[in-house]
């Protein structure tokens, strides 16, 4: 039978990110007298890193597919402003704003996925175009002021939280019941697929490392919802985060067209001879960037309630460095949302926890460069030990 | 005349599962144009890597002395120093830098670090006019045209003071009168006291300049002859490269002939880049129910880019020209049609064009038909891909731990039946074969003829290219031959023989 630090080994790259971010959550924890895990924490470091977590989505399938994305920062900004001059200078219902402004994001996406995917121009050179022209955009939109403040109902977005059906005062009863939805969920399908690799006579991790490893999960989910229920239940944010990563890690991992982008990650040429209509698909993924940008633009300006046009400065680097702290490969063809998820979480942390202690922008930006060549080293030092 | 400048003794080089020199003993005369022919894999290659130190003292057996001393080359570096300089088939001079900074790349004129540019350039212009190429010292490498080209890759020779020059196909992307023109300065530079060994399949330019011929076949030297005693004919150094033991490499086949299948007309394509520049003329081929037809021809007759450009376009620019699928017409213009039409294509490069490296063998197996093996044709059953992708393990016998494995790790052999196994699961009627054996060993060769012949007796129809002539022999049923992009030979498997192939191949003039 296998030991325990043998199969840790054999799984490091998958358990080696969520185990750091661990590490460093307990650090925080500790360093910052326990105000990481205070409930009102916890909900704003969901609330911080929402829009993070929405791009990284979209950025991990771009650099599966062999590619970067530079411009999302400035896209989120230009969607946050025309979301703010169509609400608050032109009375536009927020309803209507929102998918106006996810409509916009997908033609942005249409504008730079025609540059790279048809005229074959480098996507670094696109979205670095597409950097400057959407920044410069904002400007002109907003004219170089703040507009804001929004209809609560647009608010909501990113600082709303789901209603409690029980009215409990102090506690919210039916953020636990979620979290118990949630743990059975996940460990039905877990024993499903445990059940499936075993008829099919796959080798399957040990009986006990599985029940400790539900166990560890549905901890964790119980006691997010727990800490999340003392505060003031689940945000709404929380519930877009959920349903997305859900949706792409199932894309990802069990479709046709997610095992096609992972094919043309790794080997364009290969997968184009086999069927794949590769510019079409690398299209898809820089549409798919546009609307998440979009979505994440909104989530932004509605959590600081005016569009700046400063607002989403640097984003892109964040989510770039969520994408391969998570395990992405720069060359393509390797990543999963997953990791891209803990990866974002993993920044979230270390932004929040430093600024709990009073570290300095300076420091924390050179703290996370140095967090991000770390991970990567390991990856890369793992890869080498393998091989 | 006759003090020897190189003598390679009893090399044997082996690679996993092929040994590809066997116990080779190759010597040149100072001041001679030794001419090295045999067919694509009978070793040439390999043998002036070994000499040129590609491979390394150590991983080959035998020895070489070059002007009478032994030489124990580990690098290109070595053996440039002692002045023996090989030109590869693809020229390595970097097309945007002049011909000054090319001529002393790696080699610079240089005091502390800072070049000499005055000295390189006067350097230059001396070894432009040894070669005779009137160009400026300043004009890119990537402004002139490839005879150019090979005349600086020559004066980057001399500039390493070269006394042994190697020439790996030097005029195959030459025109006639480059050529012309590189084998006179040849035979100028022999007059300085500077040997050569030249690699050709041109056999006219090899009786022409050549004072000895080696030939070489299945990783052993056949013969030398020496053309100065003796006049050697084309047909005389043919049958000395094609005559060999054809038994047992082959496993038998019945053939089982139907109705044509498949037929290609009037198919014309354009190079991709040089839009003006044709690289299929006027192609008619067809294939029949149940039969393997062969497409012979040497490396660049422009076999694969006719099949590419067949299979979905992919490759070339204003083709044009017709299909019939059953004497029907379909539409081949994207892969995915093609793909949908039942047409395939097995590429020759099966880790550049064939494989997703980093990806399992199941991923691999599917990548072509993934709808076949999802639910809704969206959503991915894995159970089903599991067990399918088994039934392709067990049936072309693909050795590997599990069908989770990664396609890198594979053996050559095992990761073309994978490259198979992934286009018989697109379920196709017609498969384009593009040299499905190159670089696999003895063993997994015969298992792909094995699977060939199972899919010809399946009915599909079967175009197999290939440039080892045995192999088109003892598999096919038909030959087309092909040349500077134009068929100019058709014959039966049972009129062919290597000599009529070969000469179909080797004559410059049309002889149909």
């Amino acid at each position: 039978m296998k030991t325990l630090t043998s199969l840790f080994k054999s799984n490091i790259r998958e358990y080696g990110m969520l185990i750091a971010l661990i590490a460093i959550m307990a650090f925080f924890q500790y360093a910052t007298d326990g105000i990481l895990f205070k409930p009102v924490n916890i909900t704003n470091l969901v609330l911080q890193n929402s829009y993070i977590i929405v791009m990284a989505m979209g950025m991990l399938l771009i650099i599966v597919a062999g590619w970067i994305d530079l411009s999302v920062g400035s896209v989120a900004a230009f969607v946050g402003a025309i979301a703010a001059v169509l609400m608050v200078k032109l009375d536009i219902h927020w309803s209507l704003t929102m998918l106006i402004c996810l409509v916009i994001g997908a033609l942005v996406g249409v504008w730079q996925g025609y540059w790279v995917a048809y005229i074959k121009i480098p996507a670094f050179i696109v979205t670095l175009a597409g950097m400057l022209i959407f920044r410069g955009l904002t400007l002109l939109i907003l004219n170089g002021e703040a507009v804001g403040p929004f209809p609560t109902e647009f608010q909501r977005l990113s600082t709303g939280f789901i209603p409690d059906f029980f009215n409990n005062e102090g506690f919210h009863i039916t953020t636990i019941l979620i979290g118990i939805l949630l743990s059975i969920i996940l460990i039905v399908l877990d024993v499903r697929a445990r059940k499936n690799q075993q008829k099919y006579g796959f080798e399957v991790t040990p009986f006990y490392f599985f029940v400790l490893k539900n166990a560890f999960i549905t901890a964790a989910v119980m006691a997010l919802c727990y800490l999340m229920a003392s505060y003031k239940g689940l945000p709404n944010v929380l519930i877009v985060l959920f349903v997305l990563i859900t949706g792409y890690a199932f894309v990802t991992s069990q479709t046709v067209v997610g095992r096609r982008i992972y094919a043309m990650g790794g080997n364009e040429k290969a997968a184009r001879l086999s069927g794949v209509n590769t510019p079409r698909l690398l299209f898809g993924t820089f549409v798919n960037m546009g609307v998440l940008a979009a979505l994440a633009g909104m989530i932004v300006t509605a959590r600081l309630n005016t569009a700046t046009p400063k607002a989403g400065v640097g984003f892109e680097l964040d989510v770039i460095a969520a994408c391969f702290i998570g395990g992405a490969s720069a060359s393509g063809g390797v990543g999963k949302v997953i990791g891209a998820v803990v990866g974002a979480f993993l920044i979230g942390v270390m932004n929040n926890g430093m600024s709990i202690l009073g570290i300095g922008i300076d420091w924390q930006q050179a703290i996370k460069g140095f967090v991000l060549l770390l991970a990567v080293f390991f990856d890369v030092y793992n890869k080498n030990k393998n091989v | 005349m006759s003090d020897v400048i190189l003598e390679m003794r009893n090399i044997t080089k082996t690679f996993p599962g092929v040994k590809a020199l066997d116990n080779v003993s190759f010597s040149v005369r100072q001041g001679e144009i030794h001419a090295l022919v045999g067919e694509n894999g009978a070793g040439k290659s390999t043998l002036m890597k070994v000499l040129s130190g590609v491979y390394p003292h150590g991983t080959y057996e035998g020895d070489i002395f070059f002007e009478g001393k032994e030489c124990r080359f580990r690098d290109i570096n070595d053996s440039e120093k002692v002045g023996l300089v090989i030109i590869h088939q693809e020229l390595a001079l970097i097309p945007f830098l002049s011909i000054t900074e090319n001529l002393f790349l790696g080699n610079e004129q240089a005091t502390s670090g800072v070049i000499d540019w005055n000295k390189s350039i006067s350097m230059t212009k001396e070894l432009l006019e040894k070669v005779g190429l009137h160009e400026s010292p300043n004009t890119l490498i990537t402004d002139m045209g490839v005879g150019k080209q090979q005349l600086v890759e020559i004066a980057k020779a001399l500039a390493k003071e070269v006394k042994l020059l190697i020439l790996d196909e030097p005029t195959a992307s030459l025109s006639e009168g480059d050529s012309e023109k590189l084998l006179e300065l040849l035979l100028q530079l022999k007059a300085q006291g500077i040997s050569s060994v030249l690699i050709s399949h041109k056999l006219s330019e090899v009786s022409k300049v050549a004072d000895s011929i080696t030939i070489l076949r299945d990783g052993a030297a056949i013969e030398t002859l020496d053309c100065q005693k003796d006049t050697i004919t084309e047909d005389r150094i043919i049958r000395g490269m094609v005559g060999r033991d054809m038994t047992h490499r082959f496993p038998p086949r019945e053939s089982n002939i139907g109705d044509t299948i498949f037929e290609v007309r009037d198919w014309n394509v354009y190079h991709p880049l040089h839009e003006d520049r044709k690289v299929s003329t006027n192609i008619n081929i067809k294939v029949r129910k149940g039969e393997v037809v062969g497409i012979a021809g040497l490396m660049g007759a422009g076999r694969t880019e006719l099949a590419m450009s067949i299979f979905g376009r992919a490759y070339g620019t204003r083709i044009s020209g017709t299909a019939y699928k059953h004497g029907k017409e379909i539409d081949i213009s994207s892969i995915d049609k093609a793909i949908a039409n039942g047409v395939s294509y097995l590429t020759e490069d099966r880790k550049a064009y064939g494989l997703v490296l980093i990806e399992e063998i199941k991923n691999n197996i599917t990548l072509t038909n993934l709808e076949a093996i999802s639910d809704a044709r969206f959503i991915i059953n894995e159970p089903k891909e599991m067990t399918v992708t088994s039934e392709y393990k067990d049936k072309l016998n693909i050795k590997c731990s599990s069908i989770l494995q990664l396609a890198v790790n594979l053996s050559g052999g095992n990761q073309q039946k994978v490259v198979l196994s992934k286009w018989l699961f697109s379920n196709p009627d017609i498969l384009i074969l593009d040299e499905p054996t190159r670089g696999i060993d003895v063993g997994a060769k015969y298992e792909i003829y094995t699977i060939i012949n199972r899919l010809a007796a399946e009915g599909k129809g079967i175009i197999l290219i290939s440039s080892e002539l045995p192999e088109i022999l003892g598999v096919c049923d038909r030959i087309y031959v092909m040349r500077e992009g134009k068929i100019v030979g058709e014959l039966p498997a049972s009129e062919a023989s290597q000599e009529a192939v070969m000469k179909y191949i080797m004559t410059q003039e049309v002889a149909v």
